[in-house]
């Protein structure tokens, strides 16, 4: 689908129907938090993580420490990125495998990545170290997928002409990658760069503060303070707290990502001049100034240069079709031996299932179903606004200057960090936790719907507007015949991408402690928190792989013939 | 490297089959060819003949099914490193610099910066392109894109140039001021190229440049023809002899109407070759019925056709290859004679086309067999799905997919068939393809 959204940019939706490589995929992954869960069995006592200190005066110190985690999670993100994007697209195979496998990861909770995760860390490495490395790896867990998607996307949607002149002119795989790749990637992997980010913030505090059975972990940092602060009931402190991580995102925003943005306009693809290209005052005074063009020239610019001949006189790939042969022996053995592994793993993986009691299976459906009807729920409130504010910011490009910016802002902000005052707001009302749940939900993913509404309406040609004028069509005709289909591509976008990120934030939506308390709902979210606190191995292996295998059946059932309703019928082209 | 036999290049039986099992499809057939050196050769033939493939065979970045490329005597292995193509599309990066898309395909090559740079420098020069090295692609217009594309893949210093249409996509003027400029490169020898191949479907652009021309036929892609052209350069268009090898390449291509059992082929699922019905739209059909009308004799040369009427050949021919399907025209020796059926579509009402229409298209084996197809369920209706994968035993998925868009384009222009795009379901029209014909109006079959 063509998205002309100026505004926000995601990773398409991949959706796709079922091969075998799905049914690999679930029981490599039950094998694997099998394995994780065995490691749990067998870890160290209780840990008893550091005081932290409410007071502003150390803020900066925190924000340092939470930012940093970010941005070493998100190196590592972009590194795992291109490496698996790269062999899904280039491998048959293996694309086979790692497709669904990325699908699935990226349904799977952070919390469920945390007893495999945290323990093996911590059997390797000293406990501060591990104890920073799993905090840093969570937070990769929610920045990496997207990104992974949107360079395999890229790299499958190259034009073939461009590849085919890369071929005859013999590129070699540093020049492929400098010249084609990467520059045709460049404008989807800096939005999905923004939405990991997004997705990091949400996840901060659980990503700093965790619990595996008795034993609580805490890391100082933003999240943790945030967190401390709310289970103290301290509204000075959550007000800081929240101010800053507005801050530091719109900071990061500004001096980063849009720069990013309107440096990256020039790898459009197409031939002809854009319309309103991204702007960004700091990149503009970044190249206008003779300090930093003078800084790169003389300290970038050389070694920069010596390398890149150095790359690019590397021998360009000759016979491929020797070594490759080679090659895919090994990788049929090294694929039998992982094979059999994984098999005998999901056989244990199976017997531990085999204990989770009929009372705890009973748990999880009713969880799958309130889970479920809170995500419709919260997806229906968003459409009911998203659709009239969208159209409207769409369609009046004097509301959409002075709203756009007052949008990204509110949007940046990570839901969670407000939860606690939610809470607090909504704990007394009918509905209780219930409500805030859902609200939490909607606070979390209605920005997704909102960014692609906008998108949609932006796109509808002038042409039909007048058309639509001409007819003299009444306000409920013209919403019927011209902005709901032209809609409808955009809203389908959105609205997978939204539930996605709905059913992944009832983990803290419907769990959490605050003021000392524990509150918590009926919900599968509730039960994947509760018993990744409790340290209940059994039940959070059986609670994932439940969600994992609802999410992907509606998918499948319902978004996958939606999108297929969307790609044949509602594209305007 | 062994140079047995002199040839620059040599195929030898060359066979390209897509699918497997029973869904398979020639592409191209047979293909056996040899270039010099020192020659300008084109393989001209109309879309879907393989001219494309048969290139990126020849260049080493398709492996055909069968056959063997041999380049100087040498079987090619990989990409072959003498050759180069210049693209239809252009194949520019649009983040690199005019300057930059030509360097880089000198970096890819191992040259030293500094003497990329003049090199880079000096073709673009010699393109005509100075001034404009710091431009970007997106700033430049289709003849000057072009231009880079070429000064591009001089810079390897190809021995064996491929053109794949470089001058489909330009507009007429940039086109052909692109041509002379081509022509004056190679025929001034300043140049290292040994030899040039251009993939065209455009046959006076053929005849203007080529020492020799491959004419190639599609269903299955294969060379038909081996033309010398003798003339020499530069080439006049209103020369009778240039005139007189555009008349015959048309000649080969249009053919000679032949008996209608053989013309009309038969149905899908049946032994014996179903005929493609070719892409045409149908108001460009009455449009060249009517041209012809008004033409003394009812007759026209095909070649003088595609300059009055400022259609591409490719067009040109499909839409005469129509005609002759719908028995409204006679094709031969290279001359086109509306018939009176014809005579009497080009001067009929809007009703009354369609009623002739449908009483033509009613004839074809593939209407045939889709009328009783779909005659043969309850509610005479069926999926698309079902229809396209009765006539992928025929055809490869594409082509069928085009030849039921057709179908239905004309089914729908005749009244014969409704088709629901968003069920996807193939419907008869009430009253029509129930074999009830009101008029047979056979005035004139082919004889």
């Amino acid at each position: 689908m063509r998205q002309p959204s100026r505004l926000f940019r995601i990773a398409q939706p991949l959706v796709r129907p079922l091969t075998w490589g799905d049914a690999v995929v679930f029981i490599s992954l039950a094998a694997l938090i099998y394995l994780g869960v065995q490691l749990g069995l067998s870890a160290p006592p209780a840990i008893k993580g550091p005081e932290i200190s409410l007071s502003p005066k150390h803020l900066l110190y925190y924000t340092g420490l939470s930012t940093g985690r970010m941005a070493a999670a998100y190196l590592l993100s972009v590194i795992f990125s291109l490496i698996y994007g790269t062999l899904a697209a280039n491998h048959r195979r293996a694309e086979k495998i790692l497709i669904p496998l990325l699908d699935a990861l990226q349904t799977i909770p952070i919390l469920s990545f945390l007893p495999v995760v945290l323990l093996s860390f911590i059997a390797i490495f000293p406990l501060r170290l591990a104890l920073e490395l799993s905090s840093i790896f969570l937070i990769f867990t929610s920045q990496t997928w997207n990104l992974t998607f949107a360079w395999y996307q890229s790299l499958t949607t190259i034009p073939r002409n461009l590849n085919q002149a890369s071929t005859i002119f013999h590129f070699n795989p540093w020049l492929r990658f400098k010249t084609l790749e990467l520059p045709f990637a460049a404008i989807s992997l800096i939005w999905n760069s923004m939405a990991s980010w997004a997705g990091g913030w949400f996840f901060l505090m659980a990503a700093e503060i965790f619990s595996a059975g008795e034993r609580n972990f805490r890391l100082p940092g933003l999240g943790m303070y945030l967190q401390e602060a709310a289970n103290q009931g301290n509204f000075m402190a959550i007000g800081w707290g929240v101010g800053v991580l507005v801050l530091t995102i719109v900071i990061l925003d500004q001096l980063i990502w849009r720069p990013l943005l309107a440096w990256s306009d020039r790898f459009k693809l197409q031939l002809v001049e854009t319309e309103n290209p991204p702007t960004s005052w700091f990149y503009d005074a970044l190249r206008s100034s003779r300090l930093i063009r003078g800084f790169i020239r003389h300290l970038f610019h050389r070694p920069w240069t010596y390398l890149d001949e150095w790359l690019a006189s590397r021998q360009p790939e000759a016979d491929r079709g020797r070594r490759g042969a080679r090659l895919t022996w090994l990788w049929y053995f090294l694929g039998l031996a992982v094979g059999l592994g994984l098999f005998y793993e999901a056989y244990q993986a199976g017997v531990m299932l085999w204990r989770v009691s009929w009372n705890q299976w009973g748990i999880i459906g009713m969880g799958i179903l309130t889970t479920l009807g809170r995500v419709t729920a919260a997806l229906g409130i968003a459409l009911a606004w998203t659709l009239p504010v969208g159209v409207a910011i769409g369609t009046n490009q004097r509301l959409a200057a002075w709203l756009q910016p007052v949008v990204q802002i509110t949007a940046s902000v990570p839901a969670t960090a407000l939860f606690p005052i939610l809470l607090l707001v909504v704990l007394g009302l009918p509905g209780g936790l219930n409500l805030a749940a859902i609200l939490l939900m909607l606070l979390g993913t209605q920005w997704y719907l909102l960014f692609n509404i906008i998108a949609g309406a932006s796109a509808i040609p002038q042409d039909l507007h007048y058309t639509a004028t001409l007819l003299q069509l009444g306000r409920w005709e013209r919403w019927r015949t011209l902005i709901l289909p032209a809609l409808f591509p955009f809203a389908i976008t959105g609205a997978i991408t939204a539930a996605g990120g709905a059913w992944n934030a009832s983990i803290v939506a419907e769990y959490t402690q605050f003021g000392g308390q524990t509150f918590k709902t009926i919900g599968i979210g509730a039960a994947i928190a509760e018993s990744a606190a409790a340290g209940d191995y059994a039940m959070l292996l059986a609670s994932t792989l439940t969600m994992l295998l609802t999410v992907a059946a509606i998918n499948r059932l319902v978004w996958h013939r939606l999108y297929r309703v969307a790609e044949t019928r509602y594209r305007m082209e | 490297m062994a140079e047995l036999n002199g040839f620059l290049l040599e195929l030898r039986q060359i066979n390209q089959i897509y699918g497997g099992g029973e869904h398979t499809f020639t592409a191209i057939q047979n293909v056996n060819l040899a270039l010099n050196e020192g020659e300008f050769a084109t393989l001209m033939g109309p879309t879907g003949c393989g001219k494309s493939t048969l290139l990126r065979i020849i260049t080493g970045l398709q492996v055909p099914t069968a056959g063997e490329v041999l380049y100087r005597g040498a079987p090619l292995k990989g990409v072959n490193p003498h050759a180069t193509i210049v693209f239809q599309t252009f194949a520019l990066f649009p983040w690199l610099t005019v300057q930059e898309n030509v360097e880089v395909a000198l970096k890819a090559r191992g040259v030293p910066p500094k003497l990329r740079t003049t090199r880079a420098l000096d073709l673009l020069d010699r393109v005509g392109l100075d001034g404009f090295e710091n431009a970007y692609p997106r700033e430049l217009s289709g003849g000057m894109l072009q231009k880079v594309g070429f000064a591009r893949a001089m810079a390897v210093e190809p021995e064996l140039l491929c053109l794949d249409e470089p001058f489909s996509a330009l507009d007429v003027l940039s086109a052909e001021s692109l041509r002379g400029e081509l022509l004056e490169l190679w025929t001034g020898g300043v140049i290292p190229t040994r030899a040039i191949l251009l993939a065209t479907h455009n046959i006076e652009e053929a005849v203007f440049l080529a020492d020799r021309i491959l004419v190639m036929d599609k269903d299955p892609g294969r060379v038909i023809m081996n033309l010398k052209v003798d003339l020499p350069h530069p080439r006049q268009r209103k020369d009778p002899k240039f005139l007189n090898l555009v008349d015959r390449v048309y000649m080969v291509l249009a053919g000679h109407t032949q008996p209608e059992h053989v013309e009309m082929g038969t149905a899908p699922g049946e032994p014996g070759r179903t005929r493609a019905l070719p892409h045409i739209n149908i108001d460009d059909l009455t449009g060249l019925m009517e041209h012809l009308d008004g033409m003394p004799d009812n007759r026209a040369d095909i070649y003088a056709l595609a300059r009055e009427l400022q259609v591409n050949s490719d067009e040109l021919l499909r839409l005469i290859e129509a005609a002759e399907l719908l028995g409204f025209a006679n094709i031969a020796y290279g001359d086109i004679t509306l018939n009176p059926l014809g005579e009497t579509f080009a001067e009929a009402s809007i009703r009354a086309r369609k009623e002739i229409f449908a009483t033509r298209i009613r004839r074809l084996p593939l209407f045939k067999w889709l009328l009783s197809m779909l005659r043969a369920t309850d509610k005479n209706q069926l999926e698309w799905d079902v229809i396209q994968k009765a006539l992928e035993l025929e055809f490869h998925e594409e082509e069928a997919e085009r030849q039921l868009d057709t179908a239905i384009d004309w089914g729908r222009y005749a009244e014969l068939l409704a088709y629901d795009d968003s069920s996807q379901i193939l419907f008869l029209e009430p009253g029509g393809g129930t074999g009830f014909v009101k008029q047979d109006v056979n005035l004139a079959g082919p004889p």
